[in-house]
């Protein structure tokens, strides 16, 4: 059993504060993505994490034993860092069984551990090669194996995959996860693309400038963002958002060109309220002008093979729709855009905080509450 | 940016072939004169080709020179010098490189200062604390009145004393105090990049072991590097164990012995210069710094080959 808590963590060098009141609660067994663009702090969560930089503030335990003082070996945590940091000097043997090595287990076991663990990311043989003469793909295979053969407590990525090239990173990621279900040790996984997250998450962290945003399945962030920022951050291509101002009924958002949308099923907003709409390319659909909910003009598509990214705008605003329907259309064509009343997102203004929906809407959210009060915590800095 | 430019080809030759002529003549004309009697390396026009007598020559500076205990005793400074010189730079380079201490901003500014004050310079106040080790810390004791305190309560007169002159240590140690492969050893660690450190920390290796386990191996080329220029160093030192050797017969050094059989006004006393058996037992004293520089080159060929990039 080994489940992470932080409580309330943060970070400071010198005088700079980095990442302030981090609550997260990790399940034993749970594979968690920390998801964010660089220079948010996920390193800096996961080094604190591993014990590599000191906690300056709050706690973290690791299967209920607070471990703020501890040293990384005392722990529990293997780390796969992301320029692999193999020992360039030794083998690829050596590499793998160095922390056996240090932890004094007798030559002939570690050798058939090396041996056994070598096997099940497939190096066997390359056991005696130097990391430099190995792929970025094999290189990438030996730092998991370093980490696998001390059968850790709690595995730790930082951006393992960044280095590789498209298909391989594909192609990893399914091997990390199949080890991740095969060892069954709680993986905390950071990296800043979207889809790696979104893919290999249990659940997904969303950090935003040494805070945590909002937490939840990869589903509850793609279909309940609860703000703009996670919005904007998750999904591709990204979620159109439109600006506009609530009408005086509070029914409906009035956008810059003077179309209204109608927010009466879904949310509750204050008359006169500056918000941001927000519509997910999939969500839309291409129809006539006069049976669309919003009129727009395409410009052009992008042929993607299954499906098309249409190209549209809405006064001056970019607006993308990602559809299988091969459609005839000239630019400059005035075309409808549908879409269901569940698809509309609605974020007021200056705090970029998602509106709550009103419960009429009936819509199954029963973790919507909690992480947008999580998000709202999140947000005090 | 490759060239293909015959004519330019030809002169960077030239230019590399003259280079050579310059720095080869003068061993060229050291050893044609060590193969000479004494009438012929003192005969009028400059002898260029060797002559028959090398051998003799060899065996009668070796004698004359006492060569057998002192190449001994250079062995043991160079050998001592390299040894200290590498175990102190690795160390203290060490520490300031991975450790964060308060101070380690002025230690380093520190030794970077004994950079400008090699041993020529500061050769008195070396020599006197070779004369007596102990004597800043007797200074300590006078300057805070202990030693009075002492000598008051006890009676008995505290004078620390701990001579250096004529020993291999007073030789060896002053030698070893010197930044530079600090500083080749600080430049070293201050390319392991931090994840290395790092992996090392998770994989449970304390300091010493990642300092024995990652950091040597990786430095095998820096230590070949710094052995053979501290090597060649102490070997050709030639004021300090002037200084601090005055019992020639027991811890003399080659090179100094060397330039006794330089002649000048006083070993000829106005006989004819024996040019010939100096230059037979330079000869002699230029072997091991130059097979220390072969033998290490191969380690440099090696370990560049196999940067492990
Ligand atoms: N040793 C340090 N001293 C000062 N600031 C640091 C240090 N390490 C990281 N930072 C800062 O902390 C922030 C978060 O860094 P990091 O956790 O590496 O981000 P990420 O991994 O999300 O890209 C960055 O703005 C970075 O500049
Ligand atoms: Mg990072």
């Amino acid at each position: 059993m080994a489940e992470i808590s932080i409580r309330q963590v943060g970070k400071t060098y010198g005088k700079t504060t980095i990442m302030q009141g981090v609550d997260l609660e990790i399940h034993d067994g749970e594979f968690v993505v920390i998801l964010g663009p660089s220079g948010c702090g996920k390193s800096t969560l996961l080094r604190l994490i591993a014990g590599l930089e000191e906690i300056t503030a709050g706690e973290i335990a690791i299967a209920g034993e607070v471990v703020n003082n501890l040293e990384p070996r005392e722990r529990g945590c293997a780390m796969v860092f992301q320029n692999y940091a193999l020992y360039p000097h030794m083998t690829v043997s050596d590499n793998i069984g160095y922390a056996l090595k240090v932890a004094g287990v007798p030559k002939a076991e570690r050798m058939a551990r090396i041996e056994a663990t070598a096997r099940s990311v497939g190096l066997v043989e390359f056991l005696d090669r130097k990391p430099g003469q190995l792929s970025g793909g094999q290189r990438q295979r030996v730092a998991m194996a370093r980490a696998i053969i001390r059968e850790p407590k709690v595995f730790l990525f930082d951006e393992p995959l960044s280095n590789l090239d498209a298909k391989l990173r594909v192609q990893m990621r399914h091997e990390i996860r199949r080890i991740h279900n095969a060892v069954g040790a709680t993986s905390v996984f950071v990296t800043h693309d979207q889809n790696e997250g979104m893919t290999l998450a249990d659940r997904l962290v969303i950090m935003n400038k040494g805070t945590i945003e909002q937490i939840g399945t990869p589903e509850e962030i793609y279909e309940h963002p609860a703000s703009l920022y996670v919005a904007g951050f998750v999904g591709s291509p990204a979620m159109n958002i439109l600006p506009g101002t609530v009408a005086s009924s509070g029914l409906s958002v009035l956008l810059g060109d003077g179309q209204a949308v109608d927010i009466r099923s879904s949310f509750k907003a204050r008359p006169g309220q500056l918000v941001q709409i927000g519509l997910r390319p999939e969500k839309l659909s291409i129809t006539t002008k006069a049976h669309g909910l919003l009129a727009a003009k395409f410009q052009f598509f992008e042929e993607l093979g299954s499906a098309r990214i249409y190209h549209l705008e809405i006064e001056d605003i970019p607006v993308g729709v990602v559809s299988d329907l091969k459609l005839a259309l000239t630019a400059g064509e005035e075309v409808g855009l549908a879409f269901p009343p569940s698809a509309l997102h609605v974020f007021d203004g200056p705090s970029g905080r998602s509106l709550a929906r009103a419960e009429a809407a009936g819509e199954s959210r029963g973790t919507d509450a909690s992480t947008t009060g999580l998000s709202m915590h999140g947000r005090l800095l | 940016m490759i060239e293909r430019t015959p004519l330019l080809n030809l002169a960077t030759h030239l230019i590399l072939g003259f280079g050579l002529i310059v720095i080869l003549a003068p061993i060229w004309l050291a050893f044609v004169a060590a193969t000479l009697t004494l009438q012929e390396v003192n005969a009028a026009p400059v002898e260029l080709w060797p002559g028959t007598h090398l051998w003799a020559n060899l065996k009668e500076a070796w004698v004359l020179s006492d060569f057998g205990p002192k190449f001994v005793n250079s062995l043991i400074v160079a050998v001592g010098v390299v040894v200290g010189k590498i175990t102190l730079a690795c160390i203290t380079a060490f520490s300031l490189v991975f450790f964060a201490y308060r101070g380690r901003a002025l230690i380093f500014w520190m030794i970077f200062i004994t950079l400008m004050l090699p041993l020529e310079v500061r050769i008195v106040p070396t020599y006197a604390v070779a004369a007596n080790a102990l004597s800043p810390f007797q200074a300590l004791l006078d300057v805070t009145g202990m030693g009075w305190l002492i000598n008051a309560v006890s009676g008995v007169q505290v004078s620390l004393q701990w001579n250096l002159l004529n020993s291999y240590t007073g030789l060896i140690l002053p030698l070893v105090a010197t930044a530079t492969g600090t500083f080749l050893y600080r430049q070293f660690f201050l390319t392991i990049p931090d994840e290395l450190v790092e992996a090392a920390r998770m994989d449970g290796a304390g300091p010493l072991r990642f300092l024995w386990d990652v950091l040597i191996p990786l430095s095998k080329t820096n230590i070949a590097a710094l052995a053979t220029i501290m090597f060649v160093y102490a070997w050709n030192q030639y004021l300090w164990p002037l200084l601090v050797i005055t019992d020639r017969a027991t811890y003399g050094m080659v090179v100094v012995q060397l330039s006794d059989l330089v002649p000048d006004q006083m070993t000829t006393g106005g006989g004819t210069p024996t040019w010939h058996l100096a230059m037979a037992a330079t000869l002699m004293v230029m072997v091991p710094p130059i097979a220390i520089v072969i033998l290490m080159q191969r380690w440099f060929v090696r370990g560049l080959i196999n940067t492990d990039k």
